[in-house]
């Protein structure tokens, strides 16, 4: 560990020991942080992943029945029956702070008060696969939502745990026995001078006696 | 207010048209780069992307993983699953933790 380059002074002394105390008392405020907040990272991310899941599935539903109403259909027929949607989805965006990160959470609003209002298009020339496809994506569209709102926690927070850890570890192994050993310094060095200060007025001692009373 | 919308190939962002997301449809690098900082820059809060379409501007997706807004999901494609949605998942994990420790 390498020592700081100071003085070996009290006034240098007491300000590293003031210094040492606040960097513990960081230290363990950051190691509390670090520890709730992957506490809170593992519960966000279990949901995560389970969404992720539910809403592949889903997608991958929707898109296979796509996939057969591409096929019966005219490309063109297809794109013309989505083209003009019923529906519109407008967000709200709110802030949750935890542990002073700031993610972002999302209510939905629908312009049209029924939410299964969403076929933009007559039944008589399009196929029913292109209607399992939309209603399949309606059905899954909240757990999107809450999915983008969960999937930008995690990377949040999954930055500030990165940042606090590679502060409490600089705190930890790098500050902290830096000032310690500066500290110990500094005290060795201290003692050191008062001893020869004591060695050498003893010197002085002797020799004015000898020099008075001419003592062997 | 704020918006949602969906890149990808045509027939894999279609679907979601009726459903009232605002649909882009973009396969080119390029244009998809530019597309995405135009929409962060306009209020769109979420910005759903097929996978294959995430894979052309991996580097645009980084970008913004930092930022608040906007919130970057990608979805399967019309042709599959690639996984690269998890994956993105397993990286957060291990950056975070250290180590992947989901399986």
């Amino acid at each position: 560990m390498a020592r700081l380059n100071v003085n070996p002074t009290r006034m240098e002394l007491s300000k590293l020991k003031k210094k040492l105390t606040s960097a513990r008392r960081g230290h363990k405020l950051l190691k509390d942080k670090r520890d709730e907040l992957m506490r809170q990272f593992m519960n966000l991310i279990k949901e995560n992943r389970k969404l992720r899941t539910e809403v592949e599935a889903a997608i991958s539903e929707a898109n296979r029945y796509m996939a057969v109403a591409g096929s019966v259909m005219q490309r063109e027929v297809l794109e013309t029956a989505l083209m003009l949607p019923k529906q519109e989805v407008e967000l709200e965006v709110t802030e949750k702070n935890v542990m002073s990160v700031y993610i972002p959470e999302f209510q939905t609003k629908f312009r049209s008060g029924d939410t299964n209002d969403i076929y933009s298009y007559g039944m008589a020339f399009t196929s029913i696969d292109l209607d399992g496809a939309v209603s399949a994506l309606n059905s899954v569209l909240p757990k999107m939502i809450r999915l983008a709102e969960v999937e930008k926690a995690c990377q949040l927070m999954a930055d500030e745990i990165e940042k606090t850890r590679r502060r409490v570890n600089a705190l930890e192994h790098i500050m902290i026995p830096d000032y310690e050993e500066t500290i110990k310094y500094i005290t060795m060095k201290l003692s050191e001078n008062e001893r020869s200060t004591t060695t050498s007025l003893m010197k002085v001692k002797d020799m004015v006696l000898k020099d008075s009373h001419k003592y062997h | 207010m704020y918006k949602a919308a969906v890149i990808g190939d045509s027939a894999s962002v279609s679907g979601f048209a009726a459903l009232g997301l605002s649909v882009f449809r973009e396969t080119e690098p390029e244009k998809i780069t530019k597309l995405i900082s135009r929409l962060a820059a306009n209020d769109f809060a979420v910005i759903y992307i097929t996978e294959p379409a995430a894979a052309l501007v991996s580097d645009t997706i980084n970008k913004y993983r930092s930022s608040k807004l906007p919130s970057i999901v990608l979805i399967p494609a019309i042709e599959g699953n690639t996984g690269d949605g998890m994956r993105a998942l397993h990286d957060a994990v291990e950056k975070a933790v250290g180590s992947d420790i989901l399986n």
